[in-house]
């Protein structure tokens, strides 16, 4: 029941995008189609999650013990970028489809903040390994949501007349504001 | 170096937030408050200033393979150490700014600055280069933290402007208010740029 609602809000409650503001840069720029958008949410789902695991048992089996734990940003973000690179390298080796399909998004994902964030804030909220990879699932899906239906919403915005200076960001950000609007009804639950 | 034109270069043309729409989280997230905003973009200016300089120091004995990770590491040191500092001499900003802080080190501004600057002029031009894009980084977060304050909680720098029973747009200080606020200011400076030009 505790990693149900774990799960809940931190997809619908605590959306890492219309909540959190993590991982702006892909929700903007990779968002523009369906297809691609579900490709980008499948990677960031498969790094979140190997990411937050092999952080949490760095800093719990390695930085705390000999006390360097101020270390975490630096270590933790060459443990993320290195991850990218292996997994990049595994997909292409063992499964070709998948890579097709994740490879291009891979190299964009180390410096998505949302991956970064999401170990970093594990332990800030002291969740524990359990806890801590089932809430990166979720922030995941979470994200995966926020960015499949906000490229729903941006095919159609795109065959519309929208006023030249609205075009492109500005129009973009006040759709995920009313999208963040409807995602604050979830609020108080869970 | 023309330090006017330099300013201007950072501050308007190549405005991160405005202009070029990178690293959109911290705009976003810690701009409910001028103070908070200011506080962020500072930072992110003191990060930006160091980790050009070193990288424009020691960018011909990095070999070009493993460029991005010991990008990273530089920056993530200056990171740490602004980290450290906000912690101890303000904590209560620092608290404020939570995660957005150690999130510097993937500000994609950062790493944009080191590639296409940094690693290609010396150490003086790339310290000024740091210094225009992260004020201009500043004053994009601190005019977001105005209008988000202001109609959100009717103050600015936490000085109460309207009387006290005003009713304030509430919104705008949550986080659907901070897109709408930000697409809204996109819009009217595209809007400005274009006239002048």
């Amino acid at each position: 029941m505790e990693y149900l609602t774990i799960i809940f809000v931190s997809i619908f409650v605590n959306n890492v995008i219309f909540a959190q503001f993590l991982g702006m840069c892909p929700f903007l720029g990779v968002s523009s189609k369906v297809k691609t958008a579900i490709g980008m949410s499948a990677a960031v789902t498969f790094v979140m999650v190997l990411a937050t695991v092999s952080t949490f048992l760095l800093q719990v089996k390695v930085l705390d013990p000999f006390g360097i734990g101020y270390l975490q940003t630096i270590v933790f973000i060459v443990v993320i970028a290195s991850l990218v690179q292996m997994v990049e390298l595994i997909l292409k080796k063992v499964s070709q489809p998948l890579y097709q399909a994740l490879g291009i998004f891979l190299p964009l994902i180390t410096t998505n903040c949302a991956i970064l964030g999401t170990t970093v804030i594990v332990f800030k909220k002291n969740l524990n390994l359990i806890s801590g990879t089932i809430y990166a699932f979720g922030t995941a899906v979470g994200f995966g949501l926020a960015i499949i239906i906000f490229a729903g919403i941006r095919e159609k915005i795109d065959l519309m007349d929208v006023p030249e200076a609205m075009k492109g960001a500005p129009i973009a950000l006040i759709t995920t504001g009313l999208l963040a609007l409807a995602f604050m009804g979830f609020s108080g639950m869970g | 170096m023309n330090l006017a034109k330099e300013l201007y270069r950072g501050i308007v043309k190549e405005n991160p937030t405005f202009v070029l729409l990178i690293g959109m989280c911290p705009p976003l997230g810690v701009t409910n408050t001028v103070i908070n905003g200011m506080g962020m973009g500072l930072a992110t200016t003191a990060v930006l200033i160091g980790s050009n300089m070193v990288l424009a120091l020691i960018k011909n004995i990095i070999p070009d393979k493993v460029r991005l990770p010991a990008f990273l590491v530089v920056i993530a040191s200056f990171v740490t150490m602004i980290d450290l500092s906000m912690g101890a001499y303000v904590p209560d900003l620092h608290a404020q700014l939570g995660v957005f802080i150690p999130l510097i080190v993937v500000n994609c501004i950062i790493l944009a600055r080191a590639e296409a600057y940094a690693s290609k002029n010396g150490v003086m031009a790339s310290a000024v280069d740091g210094l225009v894009i992260g004020l201009g980084f500043t004053i994009a977060l601190m005019i977001i933290g105005v209008v988000r304050e202001l109609l959100g909680s009717g103050s600015i720098f936490n000085i109460p402007l309207l009387a006290e029973d005003a009713t304030t747009i509430l919104i705008f200080i949550l986080p659907a208010g901070a897109f709408i606020a930000m697409g809204f200011l996109i819009a009217a400076i595209n809007k400005l740029l274009k006239r002048f030009q």
